[in-house]
């Protein structure tokens, strides 16, 4: 009994707490505070949020109002990759979180909801909000309960949020940010469309790409080692059929933050050059911008024009993070081409540099022989010729007779005599290393595959040198050079 | 020796009406302790007295039995201030437990109130912080493990599992004290849950909140080996006595 009684007594001191912790219902800001714009008029208003890569539609308000948002922190498991499953912990069920948009002097009502069957506490830390912790203090709540709290929206610009709890770093590269919008009283310039993008560092116990579930790696994390760097959450959130589209003559507005937990990012669209970017998410805007920094726990504005179709790549410069970690998007453009801004490609053609000109006419006349089926042994010599002279007389001479004890000769070779078809080909296409003996001579060298060369070119090399300088003479054909090309590289030959 | 030890207990248990089966106790020897709360809010040990500990969590056919006998604790009879709305929710009905709560799985939905009072049923309370913190830092050999990564990894690999699978049953190996399912199966309440004082904004390290929150200023995060104890103590202090979640349950414990 006098235990039951002892629970009694705990349970009241508890709720007496509880009340005394209730929060303080917000007041109006004092006259003068700067970005105040007075009370919130009419009804409150139920705040859109941006599932992205969307951005809530422009807000076209004239006075500052109350708003209310509902955001929802969601634990689950989602594809960080091809295969790879992960267990994000978001606000709203994507990574990043829902987009919030509000005017500048609103009076913003949050309410933070933690799902019941999430397993951790959250809260939230608006960088948008004047106050302790941005919110952080008032929004700790554990799984199945809801907390409010109420902010003024004082400063326009674009701002991160993110979650705050314990162990902070876990949280945010669980995929625990987003950004807020707020916009300045008379809004943004019309443009013709709005993306949300966010980049972040994602830290697996297995390698990128390695399949099935991957565990949160601490270690890694905290050595800031990260195994993906990703747009919006997972590898493909913005390529293939998830590309961001515009098209040609239309304006485009990226929202891009940067939730780390660690890496900065040097943000840029392959292709494009930013009109305006409003760095740091601040209220001045920099010119003709190609790669912009955005910090940790930052975000930026940029506008352009799209002038040509194409796909555009969004990337953090910080290339390796592109190529081998994920930090990949594309902006797709559609539209008739403008050739008088980008010509796309005129002209593929060998270059050779001072060897070019008008003495690869032979090889032009091949090459048209060849596409016609009437290639004669004649044309493959004259246009072996030209290309030897552009490729393999640097080392070989033009004669053919090599460089005494350094690159052997082609001339009278009784090296090349003794080699068939097969083993010719190869010696352009996957280069030669090591000791060989021509007419009685040792040389030890390197010569590289010559991997720029086609088929084509190959095949009238090659036939050029068996019909010059003594040698026993035949022919090779582009087929025949296309067969060894298919084979695997020999194992280093000549030891 | 614990049967013998439990006897006169299982006598009392059946006057009291006690769940037929009574449950085991391990016996742990305690001594000075390092914790991620330290005792002066720096850097000493605590001293922790030989103390007894639930050899697994409470089940739900442990816990069915309790609302059997103490219908005071029924879901749809227990008093709005000791539980919230979802208090044992995923049962069935407030005395059948259904498909959603299996018999040997840890009860969850559980208040800190509904846990003490079944606690008291078996003439024991919920452990304190460092006697709970202490009695997870064992593995199958060693009374604290924590400085080995493959432990913290063991136990950070739970906290990335989504909660939305149902819950392993009890019945883990047994760590050197003989306890098991401390790590990787549920949160478990404490009896000084509400005396952690964990800031609600974690980061706040110094400045005028630090008196408020104490436990704050020791949680550093600078030894990343805490991190697994400093999720367990986030978690509670997110908490009031009255809440459950999906993921909290409990086991009882006994001063010598």
């Amino acid at each position: 009994m006098s235990r039951l009684l002892s629970t009694f007594l705990i349970a009241a001191s508890l709720l007496s707490g509880t009340v005394a912790a209730a929060g303080a219902a917000p007041g109006g800001a004092p006259a003068g505070v700067p970005g105040d714009l007075g009370p919130p008029q009419g009804e409150p208003i139920h705040a859109v949020l941006g599932i992205p890569p969307n951005v809530p539609p422009p807000l076209n308000r004239k006075t500052p109002a109350k708003v209310i948002v509902d955001l929802e922190v969601v634990e689950k498991e989602m594809p960080i990759s091809e295969g790879v499953t992960y267990t994000y912990w978001t606000f709203g069920g994507t990574v990043p979180g829902s987009f919030i948009r509000v005017r500048q002097g609103d009076t913003v009502e949050f309410h933070l909801k933690n799902a019941p069957d999430n397993k951790m506490p959250h809260n939230i830390d608006l960088h948008g909000v004047t106050g302790p912790g941005g919110g952080a203090a008032s929004s700790f709540t554990a799984p199945g309960h809801e907390s409010q709290f109420t902010f003024k929206a004082l400063n326009a610009g674009i701002y991160v949020y993110h979650c705050a709890t314990a162990p902070v770093g876990m949280h945010i590269a669980n995929g625990m940010y987003g950004l807020i919008l707020v916009e300045p009283p008379e809004g943004l310039p019309k443009v013709d469309h709005e993306y949300y993008v966010m980049q972040g560092d994602f830290y697996t116990t297995g390698k990128y790409r390695e399949k099935g579930h991957q565990p949160f790696d601490m270690d890694k994390a905290i050595d800031e080692h990260p195994t993906y760097v990703l747009f919006n959450g997972r590898e493909g959130a913005l390529t293939g059929d998830n590309a961001l589209t515009a098209k040609t003559g239309e304006t485009v507005r990226l929202f891009v933050g940067n939730g780390g937990p660690n890496l900065v990012s040097s943000f840029h669209v392959i292709g494009e050059i930013f009109d305006k970017v409003y760095y740091e998410g601040g209220k001045h805007a920099q010119e003709n911008v190609q790669t912009t920094l955005i910090p940790s726990g930052g975000a930026m504005m940029a506008e352009f024009h799209v002038d040509v179709p194409g796909s555009y790549v969004l990337v953090d410069h910080s290339i390796f993070r592109a190529f081998n970690k994920g930090a990949m998007g594309i902006l797709k453009v559609d539209g008739p081409e403008n050739k008088a801004i980008y010509s796309g490609k005129e002209v593929d053609s060998v270059y050779l540099g001072d060897r070019a000109g008008p003495n690869l006419h032979a090889v032009s006349v091949a090459a048209k022989a060849n596409a016609a089926g009437t290639l004669s042994k004649d044309d493959q010599v004259k246009a072996g010729q030209q290309l030897f002279a552009g490729t393999c007389s640097v080392c070989h001479q033009a004669n053919g007779e090599g460089l005494p004890n350094v690159f052997p000769p082609l001339a009278k070779s009784d090296y090349l005599a003794k080699q068939s078809k097969e083993q010719l080909i190869a010696i352009p296409l996957h280069g030669r290393t090591g000791k060989v003996t021509v007419n009685g001579k040792d040389y030890d060298s390197v010569m590289p595959p010559m991997s720029q060369l086609t088929d084509d070119e190959v095949a009238n090399i090659l036939t050029y040198v068996l019909n010059s300088w003594g040698n026993p003479g035949g022919q090779i054909s582009a087929e025949e050079v296309s067969k060894v090309r298919a084979q695997p590289a020999p194992a280093a030959a000549g030891h | 020796m614990n049967a013998l030890r439990s006897l006169p207990i299982l006598m009392l248990g059946a006057l009291l009406s006690l769940p037929a089966a009574a449950a085991n106790y391990a016996a742990l020897p305690g001594g000075l302790f390092t914790s991620v709360m330290p005792a002066d809010g720096k850097a000493a040990p605590v001293t922790i007295e030989p103390f007894q500990l639930r050899t697994e969590p409470v089940t739900n056919a442990e816990f069915l039995a309790f609302v059997q006998t103490h219908p005071q604790w029924r879901r749809d009879r227990v008093a709005g201030i000791f539980a919230d709305g979802r208090y044992l929710s995923h049962w069935a009905a407030a005395d059948v437990l259904g498909s959603e709560a299996q018999p040997s799985q840890p009860v969850t939905q559980i208040s800190w109130f509904a846990a003490q009072a079944y606690c008291e049923s078996e003439q024991a309370r919920l452990p304190s912080w460092y006697e709970w913190e202490y009695a997870a830092a064992a593995d199958d050999h060693r009374a604290d493990a924590r400085n080995d990564p493959a432990w913290r990894e063991r136990v950070l690999a739970w906290y990335g599992r989504p909660s939305n699978t149902p819950l392993p049953a009890i019945g883990g190996a047994a760590d050197v004290h003989g306890v098991s399912d401390l790590n990787g199966l549920v949160w478990e309440w404490v009896g000084d849950f509400n005396a952690l004082l964990v800031g609600v904004d974690s980061r706040d390290q110094d400045g005028a909140d630090k008196l408020k929150f104490c436990g704050a200023g020791a949680l550093t995060m600078q030894q990343k080996e805490n991190y697994a104890s400093l999720m367990r103590v986030a978690m509670l202090s997110a908490l009031k006595a009255s809440d459950t979640t999906s993921s909290m349950g409990f086991r009882c414990a006994r001063s010598h």
